[in-house]
């Protein structure tokens, strides 16, 4: 047993290295990236809820479009009438974008802080009046 | 009470039923009593039908320009780029020759002025189509309340196997960035684009009928394009069929076409 210095050597580099990380959060005293906030336009501030209330909608918007999507292009279905009764035409462009015009301030902030890269804008065109360009 | 291995197996036999009835009770109470749902429908002003299908009065259209107003309404409302290089060419609706259009109506000898009159060609929104049979992930589909042949961009995964289908080349293939084609002031902003890597071709404008509106061509047309139901005796394109004779493009293969033509 002539290896235990090379084993302890060894243990202490794999250690060293694990602890890297952490060793250089606590040394530069780096916080976790903070919120992203959004920001809301005066349109859509005057409409105090989006078509479902504000925490369905920042963790389940997905499904919500998801859903959207199926009933438009495939049941012709392309009116929403929600828990309230107002009733809004199913359109990502003409209706979300409409309100949340600002896409780089609303959806850009959260998509780049959770580090997704959902391709909507490929075809759907996210400024339906035209107003920021 | 008396305890008895018989009375033991008895109780545990009901206490594991309960158990596994358990989620299956959660899975359905929530549906009940949970307050106002939510709901779809289809709007207020919707025209409906049972199968959509128009008619083309070619013979007033004489020349490529009395044409150029229906292409136009079509490629602008729906972002249809254009391109010079014919194999990246995107049409919904174009213009064609009497032998492309109706190759097995052509006799060797038929009337001039029909065999030179340009024909307006779109998708036949068949009732049996092939290009549904032939796509792999139901991009293209059939839509069973009104007949029209839809795409799901969403879907598509860009295998053409719905172009090798269709007989009438109805579908094209986006091969180079869509937006490339597109005057970037003249997008219509109401309307989705598309991605490069997926096919598309007419919807018989489906967005419009939702809203109570002609499809575009129809529209543009001033008369010349009839629209309407199929299956309903009483509708426009009944009547103008009734008193009309008109054919179908390859109507041999059986697709069953939705478009007539008037010659």
């Amino acid at each position: 047993m002539n290896d235990k210095k090379w084993i302890v050597l060894g243990l202490l580099i794999f250690m060293a290295l694990f602890l890297s990380p952490f060793l250089y959060n606590v040394v530069t005293g780096a916080k976790a990236a903070p919120m992203p906030e959004v920001v809301l336009t005066e349109k859509a501030k005057a409409a105090k809820q989006c078509v479902m209330p504000t925490e369905f909608m920042r963790t389940e918007h997905m499904q919500l479009l998801d859903e959207w999507r199926l009933k438009v292009v495939r049941s012709g279905l392309r009116d929403f009438t929600n828990t309230e009764g107002k009733t809004f035409n199913m359109s990502l462009s003409n209706t979300c974008m409409d309100c949340h015009s600002n896409k780089a301030d609303f959806c850009d902030r959260c998509h780049n802080y959770a580090s997704v890269k959902p391709y909507c804008w490929d075809c759907h065109i996210d400024n339906p009046q035209g107003e920021t360009k | 009470m008396k305890s008895s291995r018989r009375r033991f197996m008895k109780l545990a036999g009901i206490a594991a039923l309960g158990l596994g009835a358990q989620p299956a009770i959660k899975a359905i109470a929530p549906a009940a009593g949970n307050g106002p749902q939510t709901q779809f429908s289809q709007g207020p002003n919707v025209l409906t039908a049972r199968q959509w299908a128009m008619v083309i009065d070619t013979r007033r259209f004489k020349t490529t320009e009395d044409l150029e107003p229906m292409i136009e309404a079509c490629h602008k409302l729906h972002n249809v780029p254009h391109f010079e290089e014919k194999n990246h060419e995107i049409k919904w609706i174009w213009e064609t020759h009497f032998h492309n259009a109706f190759p097995d109506s052509a006799n060797r000898f038929i009337s001039e002025e029909a065999e030179h009159r340009p024909y307006l060609v779109l998708c036949n929104h068949c009732q049996n189509p092939p290009c549904v049979r032939a796509c792999p992930t139901k991009a293209t589909f059939k839509r069973d309340s009104d007949g029209v042949v839809m795409m799901d961009m969403h879907r598509c995964i860009g295998c053409r196997f719905c172009m090798a289908a269709c007989p009438y080349g109805s579908r094209s293939f986006n091969f180079v960035e869509p937006l490339k084609g597109l005057v970037e002031k003249e997008i219509n902003l109401k309307y989705p684009r598309r991605m490069k890597g997926v096919v598309e071709k007419c919807t018989f404008c489906v967005e419009r009928l939702a809203e109570g509106q002609m499809p575009a061509c129809v529209e543009a047309s001033g008369g010349a394009i009839v629209f309407g139901d199929l299956e309903d005796p009483e509708s426009e394109v009944r009547q103008v069929l009734r008193e009309n004779f008109t054919i179908r493009r390859k109507q041999s293969l059986g697709t069953e076409p939705c478009v007539y033509y008037i010659v």
